[in-house]
């Protein structure tokens, strides 16, 4: 009995949601570079606006280290990295968007976790951003740190993140009872903590930072030292197109490896008569690296020319704008900081 | 023998183009699933949720399961919808009566109402019933008092608890109450049919309801403490109020949107069933001596009812739907809780999704049953 009720269900379940998966009944596998090609745009779902991450500004252009990621890889297998389709999801849609084949990287300050990895059809191809979760009060209410919070707190925040779920555990640990005010969009966390509703707001400190820039009067705000959890944030592609994820996830590294070796938007050509063979590579001028994806060698030259190297990116979303003018972990390996990545070769 | 197979044909093809369709995306989907390395399961539902809700009518934390998740989200739209629809009803019979009032000013302003309300959009009205609610209310520490002891302030309305000793005893006099209701009532109609006599039923009524739960608390043992929300500091400026019940600021201006924009509907449902009762019904009830109320309530209303029950179900089938739109500012409805906390944290959106879609269903299905039974009940019965 239960198995032709479980049957039943499956069926009108796939009903529900068919129209996401027939835009990519035909995809089969390895074909995500092949389709980009052939619509000469990238796909790429970002936030609903989280200033240095991916935010539009008034005439619809997108900036952020999120959004540079989209652009990196556009520029690597289109040749432009203008080609990109931004598609504003928020943190209860992205996974679906990405599964159904609406979008093709979900770049998006999306935190790595086990779970979402190896259960949902997800692969998550490398790390961005190092964070972690934090809490944001008024600075006139004369808490500086988090062991000052008191039974009966509200706290705002977003649904569908692990946000929700350290947030339970933080509280938990502490015996602290809380009342969590949960809203499906970053947007309206902002208004109801702002209007008072909450008397803290949680979430990653880099989305603290940035949306404290959106409050009215930034300078009543403050982020407490504390972090309670780890938050990797890092592009993400669906689950069974290797060749797609290997050529994502060398757009970022490229992108890194570049700031390593000193190769900027700016020096890139002049690179190609470096002595040191590795930066030769990074700028195509020695090697065969873009065969393995089905690309061009001056994949990588592009994405360093259009997009620039990580530390480019960096300074022109997070830092200028004073969201997070101090990089902390988010540094180089060989400056104190724990961005590694791989050897381009 | 042609004949029937010309009949049946056309109807045995469309049956199978529609399965045909159904099959496609049923496939369609598998394969697709199973490409992406997405299992298809209910077994998620009895792990453990670990995170919290914000309010809550059953216990519920987060080492409950993801099926006590959806009971907790499903259970609060099911409160938001209901007393949504108490408040439309009561709103929209008001005003749906006051358009047909032979008083200029108040004939008007329902109209104004209406108007007003209908046109806005639904999300709109909850943003703004939120957000200018709080902005304008004040924080916990400035709240004056409202009837002395509940407090609205920009975390929720706080009003006492209840605290009952012998509760049962108490439940058991509102049933004698109920119960003795219902026979003098039926009493009453008799006596009115049989012998012409009438007896003040309304006032034995009243009268039933304030002594006999007043008695249970003399003879009966009952006793009442209320537990009074009382202010309590959590930094320097800071403050929450603990004891007694909180209503969220959420359910408070989701349930004004939903009531006073759905109301609209029903007022103009209420005034079409007015209207379709004919003039000469009201004029010959006036010819035998009735009064303006005794011909609303014995001969417009009956009549009218069964025109207004029909369209007033879909209003209340639309209210119940609406109330999805919660998640927008964080009241923890089903959508909310299930579809969306939900749904996230285990990646199952085929089978969340459609769980949800399936208890809409239910619940619209209900409510249109209980309506149509309604309906039924006071329809024409032909003798």
């Amino acid at each position: 009995m239960f198995k032709v009720i479980k049957k039943l269900t499956s069926f009108v379940a796939m009903v529900a949601v068919l129209f996401a998966f027939t835009t990519e009944a035909m995809a089969k596998k390895s074909k995500t570079l092949k389709n980009t090609q052939k619509k000469g745009f990238v796909r790429c779902g970002v936030s609903q606006g989280l200033p240095g991450f991916s935010n539009a500004d008034a005439s619809g252009n997108w900036t952020g280290v999120d959004v540079d990621v989209c652009r990196a890889v556009a520029a690597a297998v289109l040749g432009d990295a203008n080609k990109v389709k931004f598609t504003p999801l928020s943190a209860k849609e992205r996974f679906t968007a990405l599964t159904s084949g609406e979008i093709d990287i979900l770049s998006r300050n999306t935190t790595w976790t086990l779970s979402r990895d190896a259960d949902i059809g997800l692969t998550f191809v490398g790390v961005n951003f190092y964070d972690g979760q934090g809490f944001m009060v008024r600075k006139n209410s004369g808490i500086t740190s988090v062991n000052q919070f008191k039974n009966g707190i509200s706290a705002c925040t977003n649904i569908g993140t692990t946000t929700e779920l350290n947030m339970r555990d933080f509280f938990n640990s502490r015996g602290i009872s809380y009342e969590p005010v949960a809203f499906e969009k970053a947007d309206e966390v902002v208004a109801a903590y702002d209007a008072g509703r909450c008397d803290t707001y949680t979430t990653d400190k880099s989305g603290l930072a940035a949306q404290r820039t959106k409050m009215k009067n930034p300078d009543e705000h403050m982020v407490l030292p504390e972090t309670i959890s780890k938050e990797p944030l890092g592009p993400v592609v669906r689950q069974g197109d290797a060749v797609w994820e290997d050529i994502v996830r060398w757009s970022l590294n490229t992108m890194i490896e570049a700031e390593e070796y000193g190769i900027t938007s700016s020096n890139a050509d002049s690179m190609k008569t470096s002595d040191n063979p590795a930066i030769k590579r990074l700028v195509g001028a020695e090697g065969e690296l873009g065969a393995a994806f089905g690309l061009d060698n001056d994949w990588s030259l592009r994405i360093i020319k259009q997009v620039g190297n990580y530390g480019e990116s960096y300074k022109r979303n997070i830092a200028d704008p004073g969201i997070l003018p101090d990089r902390g972990p988010n540094q180089l390996w060989t400056k104190g900081g724990i961005l590694y990545v791989p050897p381009a070769r | 023998m042609n004949n029937k197979i010309k009949k049946i044909l056309p109807q045995i093809i469309t049956v199978l183009f529609v399965l045909g369709i159904f099959g496609f995306f049923t496939f369609n989907a598998q394969i697709n699933m199973d490409n992406r390395g997405i299992d298809f399961g209910f077994g998620f539902l009895t792990q453990e949720s670990s995170f919290d809700v914000q309010f809550s009518l059953i216990e519920y934390s987060g080492s409950h399961s993801y099926a006590r998740a959806y009971l907790v989200g499903l259970l609060n739209t099911l409160l938001v919808s209901f007393i949504s629809i108490i408040f439309c009803t009561i709103l929209g019979v008001i005003f749906g009566v006051a358009r047909l009032s032979s008083n200029y000013l108040i004939r008007n302003s329902a109209a104004w109402y209406v108007e007003f309300f209908r046109n806005i959009p639904l999300l709109l009205q909850i943003f703004f019933w939120y957000y200018a609610a709080l902005r304008a209310l004040p924080v916990p520490e400035k709240a004056g008092p409202w009837f002395g002891v509940t407090y609205m302030t920009i975390k929720g309305y706080y009003i006492p608890s209840f605290i009952w000793t012998n509760l049962d005893i108490f439940l058991y006099s509102i049933l004698a109450v109920v119960v003795s209701i219902i026979i003098i009532s039926t009493y009453a109609k008799k006596l009115q049919e049989n012998e012409g006599k009438q007896i003040p039923v309304f006032f034995i009524a009243l009268g039933l309801i304030f002594v006999l739960p007043a008695l249970t608390f003399f003879i009966g043992g009952v006793s009442l403490d209320f537990g009074i929300p009382v202010l309590k500091q959590l930094s320097k400026t800071s403050y929450v109020f603990e004891g007694g019940i909180g209503l969220p600021p959420e359910l408070i201006a989701l349930v004004l949107a939903l009531s006073l924009y759905t109301s609209t509907f029903v007022a103009e449902c209420v005034r079409a069933g007015i209207q379709g009762i004919g003039k000469g019904q009201k004029e010959a009830a006036a010819s035998v001596g009735l009064t303006p109320n005794q011909i609303l309530k014995l001969v417009v209303m009956p009549q009218a009812l069964r025109i207004i029950i029909p369209p007033t179900t879909n209003q209340y089938l639309n209210l119940t739907k609406n109330s999805s739109l919660a998640a927008a500012i964080a009241y923890p409805d089903l959508v909310l809780v299930f579809a969306g906390t939900a749904l996230m944290q285990t990646g199952k959106a085929i089978e969340i999704v459609s769980i949800t879609m399936l208890t809409y269903l239910s619940i619209s299905l209900a409510i249109a049953a209980i309506m149509n039974w309604y309906n039924k009940k006071i329809e024409i019965k032909e003798k």
